[in-house]
């Protein structure tokens, strides 16, 4: 899927009209870029600065300091892993290393075909029923190797996930 | 004749499939014409039980769990033709009466007294369970009787801190100022708990009141909820919550008709563990990095945006609403030593059962066990416990006995923060586990302190280098100075509680480290 960058852009100025009013108005105004493009394209930092009266230099700062916020297009569905201790000790090494096997890609990676992302999350709270990974908005618990692979194949022929 | 029954609308039950249970629950009835109201609840935090179903009897409700949905229609035939009108029960995931639980019957519960009983969004719920009567009695008090009531209760900061609330309040309250900030901190970062979670999902109505209650008591007229983003339900009730609690004028310009203004808003974290920490918090809120600040000053004097600011827990916050509306005696008799009242464990990682469970302080690690857990959910036995997060010491089986109290805890250099419990069997690997917390704060150290910021990827490889065998008794001195060096070298909690999981490690578990247990090298690290 191609982005048209002149409607992202307008799209971000609009976006920061909306929010730049609030009290520290920089994490909810990347929160709803990352939300409405699916990252935030490093051609809006500048105008993301120019708005704000800040630096480019800060922006950047701020985005590369979150986990979360990524500079860089992700897959339709976003898969993320939970690597914390209550997830550990009931499996989660061992799916975290299926996981990777299946889709054919890394932590921070996208596969070929630009349907999935996969990223680790430290804990999703739902500690006393894991390994638990989070697929866009929703939560799964007990994700065995089969149920995970099963998920996969349900989330390969949804349409793109927020 | 209508039969009421309830599916919870709650993380851990919609992570086991309960959007699919209630679908297959509403459909059935509509198929076989039966007059169904169907609330969708809070858990009870029994989350081995999830989804659980519940159904209103003349006795009560009556549960069924963990439910798939190939059991609804055998569950809706039992609820027809035995527990309704015999009150007696056939199938096999029927549990009972769910108020008599062992698992329920055994706790203490005064801030989750509603979770899973009320609709979260519905304000009469929480109305005809005592909700907003502590507010009624704070709006009539002075803001001081409201400090001195939460003084009184000795609450102390659940976040993990552990710091008297009411003296953080004390603080805001005699500071001087035309602006001040009430500040929830709902980054529940800590790997095994939910409990701040549960609270948000379960019963959010209680948090607005604590947090209204807080900016009466100092003064504040806003007040925000940092909510970590891994949250998405508790973002969407929450902020539903908001929308009613303003439109039946709890918030807003005059709460309750008194002419008093207190405004909520939720701003959501980006996926770091550090912004749990108060002041890293503060500086994501003002649309900064994270990293934290020295302090002093502190933040109760110069907060959000240099503003007096209190900065309390989601469970500290919802305790508030039980003390002011019972007072602060009813609350500070519960409890041991100078830990008073309840705290809710979380009991999580390898268990049968595990879940929510709030008790007043003092009791055991083992009784805590024996009474709620079930064991392990491999069956093998339980070798060791990290209790208090991801900074929290791992216990082995022989300190199972120390006090669940926060003075205890401190004793033996372990950690009771936020509450939460993570079993793990016996073929965890503590040389693994060590270097995963020394993993886990490269990962998430904001970088402002060099012990912290470099000290643990050096963790990392001479961890590394032990598990290799190579020069091991060097390492592992090597790796008590370099621990020592960030407990001491470390503003915050990250970089200086890091080393807690890892000294536990080896000291408590040497034989993962290849290490006799009377090794001389442990003896000459003893620093713990």
């Amino acid at each position: 899927m191609q982005l048209d960058f002149s409607s992202d852009l307008s799209n971000v100025v609009k976006i920061i009209d909306t929010l730049k009013h609030k009290k520290g108005a920089l994490l909810p105004i990347l929160h709803q870029i990352q939300r409405e493009i699916g990252y935030i394209p490093l051609k809006t930092i500048d105008t993301i600065a120019k708005k704000l009266q800040q630096t480019p230099a800060e922006i950047h700062g701020v985005i590369s300091f979150y986990h979360q916020f990524r500079t860089s297009q992700p897959g339709e569905h976003k898969i993320q892993i939970c690597r914390a201790e209550a997830c550990q000790s009931r499996g989660s090494r061992g799916l975290e290393q299926h996981a990777k096997e299946h889709l054919d890609i890394e932590y921070r990676g996208t596969t070929a075909d630009k349907k999935f992302s996969l990223d680790s999350v430290y804990c999703l709270g739902n500690c006393a029923t894991g390994p638990n990974i989070r697929i866009n908005d929703e939560l799964y618990g007990r994700v065995s190797n089969e149920k995970f692979e099963r998920l996969v194949s349900t989330f390969k022929t949804k349409a793109k996930g927020r | 004749m209508t039969i009421k029954m309830f599916i919870p609308r709650e993380s851990t039950a919609l992570s086991l499939g309960a959007h699919d249970v209630a679908q297959a629950v509403s459909d059935y009835s509509t198929q076989h014409k039966v007059e169904l109201n169907l609330i969708r609840n809070g858990s009870r935090g029994m989350f081995w039980l999830e989804p659980m179903v519940e159904v209103e009897t003349s006795k009560g409700r009556f549960a069924y769990g963990p439910v798939d949905v190939s059991d609804v229609p055998s569950i809706m035939t039992d609820i027809t033709t035995n527990v309704l009108s015999k009150h007696t029960q056939a199938h096999s995931l029927a549990l009972g009466l769910t108020e008599e639980l062992a698992y329920l019957k055994k706790q203490t519960r005064l801030t989750f007294a509603r979770a899973g009983i009320t609709d979260p969004l519905s304000l009469s719920d929480y109305l005809a369970l005592d909700g907003f009567t502590g507010l009624h009695k704070a709006l009539a008090a002075t803001s001081q009787e409201i400090v001195t009531t939460v003084v009184d209760s000795g609450l102390r900061g659940r976040g993990g801190a552990a710091f008297p609330t009411g003296i953080k309040w004390q603080t805001v309250h005699d500071a001087p100022s035309d602006k001040k900030y009430i500040v929830c901190n709902a980054d529940e970062g800590d790997s095994g708990t939910f409990a701040d979670r549960l609270v948000m999902e379960c019963d959010p109505f209680m948090l607005i009141e604590g947090m209204i209650i807080a900016g009466l008591a100092v003064g504040a007229d806003e007040g925000y909820i940092y909510l970590r983003s891994e949250y998405p339900v508790a973002d969407e009730i929450l902020q539903e919550a908001i929308v009613i609690a303003t439109k039946e004028g709890y918030l807003g310009n005059n709460i309750c008709g008194s002419g008093r203004t207190f405004n909520l808003e939720i701003r959501l974290g980006a996926e770091a563990y550090i912004c749990g920490e108060e002041t890293s918090l503060l500086e994501s809120m003002e649309g900064k990095r994270g990293v934290v600040r020295f302090k002093p000053p502190l933040p109760a004097i110069e907060g959000f945006f240099g503003k007096p600011t209190v900065v309390n827990n989601v469970l500290s916050l919802s305790a508030i609403p039980y003390i002011l509306s019972q007072g602060g005696q009813a609350y500070q008799q519960y409890g041991a030593n100078r830990s008073r009242g309840t705290l809710p464990f979380q009991l999580a990682g390898n268990v049968k059962q595990g879940g929510l469970i709030e008790l007043p302080f003092g009791s055991t690690l083992q009784s805590l066990l024996n009474d709620f857990s079930g064991g392990t959910q491999s069956e093998r036995p339980i070798r060791a416990i990290q209790v208090g997060g991801p900074l929290g010491a791992y216990l082995p089986t022989s300190k199972f006995d120390i006090p669940l109290d926060y003075e205890a805890f401190t004793k033996a250099s372990a950690v009771l923060g936020h509450g939460g419990i993570v079993i793990f069997d016996d073929t965890v690997d503590m040389l693994e586990q060590a270097r995963f917390s020394m993993e886990f704060c490269v990962d998430e150290s904001c970088g402002k302190c060099t012990p912290c910021r470099i000290g643990s990827t050096r963790g990392v490889e001479v961890i590394d280098r032990i598990k290799d065998d190579e020069s091991r008794a060097e390492n592992m001195i090597l790796l008590s100075d370099l621990c020592e060096t960030m407990i001491n070298g470390s503003l915050c909690a990250m970089g200086s509680m890091t080393p807690i999981p890892v000294i536990s490690a080896y000291k408590d578990f040497p034989e993962d480290f290849h290490l006799p247990s009377s090794n001389a090298v442990l003896e000459e690290t003893n620093h713990g």
